[in-house]
């Protein structure tokens, strides 16, 4: 079964006057967000995106941005209150035993 | 000479380090000197060790040190495994290389799992660059590949590590049990290795720290629970138990029941859900516990919010909430449950006196 989070909130954009379409993206992303269509990457999937930033990390001509981050409610708000703005996942709990 | 057994990176200091892991069961030479052989099954004291660590004791220090290792009798030509030092990663993945002749070059993400080494950056390109050179890989193997597994993206930058060393960075599977169907296949990932899922098992999995983070709830829920018994009889009677019963609801809601049915929640909001769960399990179990039909508003008002909040933690634990969608969720419904935490307490208040 699917899960699903939010829709219309990620930070993904792609700008395609960049994009070589060698297909990196579509191979690191966990959520099948891409597809590569005529030589070009296209956003397929886009609220399936979890801002993980594995495509923005590997998009070579750097085509893809992402604000990436760890997607937990316990590191947004100790963020939240020490101010920091973008949260570091602090409790590594985030699939202590599930994602060897 | 020096024969002692360590992982290439820490050559010389096993002198000093006289402890050697059970798992590690031999060493083979290799141009960039002896490099330790590791076994490929679980020992009680490594399944032990997993379920220790499932349940929150001493997660922060189960670590192997970091270097390069061996799998059965690998040569210069065998696939280079890249993994993190987290030993629950680390085991996960030496079970699924029986009969695999293979190197694991294990990356100092500081004893924590390859996804969240990823995102904080620890599994990442300049560590996988040092440690490429820290072992001289490239006198142990011919070819110039290294297997990543593809929850490591978010740290490395493929086209950087090639750049600097030369290593083409193939990403694996998401998975380890698919790590033999990979490398039998050619190091080609077949539909649906690439994909993350969260099945039962790994949600039931997560509930014990979901349990014990969420913990903190319940010596609050007592002191209040026997705080109004108090100014209600003004003393402490067996009817506490009952009274406890409806917080108790709530907090096995947030962190046990959330879990199980999360696929099965009818928003994508983990705070609606929570709440709409919290409004569904609490008055039932309430009121065939006894509790009195004139406390359940108040009830209501308090406890569902904190189902909601536990609930909204796991999403630390899930596969596929975004940082955006956490911090939209805090935004808006944040306020609206304290708001409704608050008018519950001052309801229970005033009912009893």
């Amino acid at each position: 079964m699917q899960m699903r989070y939010l829709k219309n909130v990620t930070t993904l954009a792609l700008d395609i006057s960049k994009c070589t379409g060698c297909g990196m993206c579509a191979e690191v992303c966990p959520h099948a967000v891409f597809r590569i269509e005529g030589r070009k990457a296209v956003i397929e999937d886009r609220d399936a995106c979890m801002e993980c930033g594995a495509c923005a990390r590997n998009c070579a001509p750097g085509a893809l941005s992402v604000r990436a981050g760890v997607g937990c409610a316990a590191a947004v708000i100790a963020g939240k209150l020490r101010g920091t703005e973008n949260p570091a996942c602090g409790c590594s709990g985030t699939g202590c035993c599930e994602n060897g | 000479m020096n024969d002692s057994i360590g992982p290439a990176s820490c050559r010389g200091l096993s002198d000093t380090v006289p402890f050697q892991p059970a798992w590690i069961t031999g060493s083979i030479r290799t141009h960039a000197g002896r490099i330790p052989v590791i076994s490929t099954r679980l020992t009680r004291r490594d399944r032990l060790g997993a379920i220790r660590v499932c349940l929150g004791i001493g997660r922060m220090r189960y670590a192997v040190l970091p270097g390069l290792y061996a799998a059965g009798r690998p040569g210069p030509s065998s696939p280079v495994l890249v993994t993190a030092n987290y030993k629950l990663t680390f085991d996960r993945l030496r079970v699924r290389l029986d009969g695999i002749d293979a190197w694991i070059l294990v990356l100092d993400t500081q004893g924590i799992n390859v996804w969240c080494a990823a995102g904080k950056g620890t599994f990442g390109t300049e560590e996988l660059v040092r440690k490429i050179q820290d072992v001289g890989l490239d006198r142990v193997v011919g070819h110039r590949i290294l297997v990543l597994p593809q929850l490591g993206a978010p740290g490395v930058a493929a086209h950087d590590v090639r750049r600097e060393t030369g290593f083409r960075v193939e990403y694996g599977p998401v998975d380890a049990k698919d790590i033999p169907r990979y490398l039998a296949d050619g190091c080609r990932v077949r539909p649906g290795m690439r994909r993350v899922r969260f099945p039962l098992k790994d949600r039931l999995a997560l509930i014990p720290l979901e349990l014990i983070q969420a913990f903190k709830f319940v010596p609050i829920f007592l002191i209040w629970v026997i705080a109004l018994r108090f100014i209600r009889d003004h003393r402490i009677s067996g009817e506490i138990i009952k009274d406890f019963i409806p917080y108790l609801t709530a907090f096995l809601g947030g962190s046990v029941l959330f879990q199980i049915l999360l696929p099965w929640l009818p928003f994508r909001s983990f705070l609606l859900n929570g709440w709409l769960l919290g409004m569904a399990v609490i008055p039932a179990v309430s009121l065939a516990a006894g509790v009195e039909r004139s406390f359940l508003p108040s009830l209501l008002l308090m406890l569902p919010p904190v189902t909601a909040y536990i609930a909204f933690n796991f999403t630390g634990a899930t596969t596929y909430t975004s940082l955006s969608g956490v911090r939209k969720e805090l935004a808006r419904g944040l306020p609206a449950l304290i708001l409704s935490v608050v008018a519950g307490m001052v309801l229970q208040i005033v009912m009893i006196r």
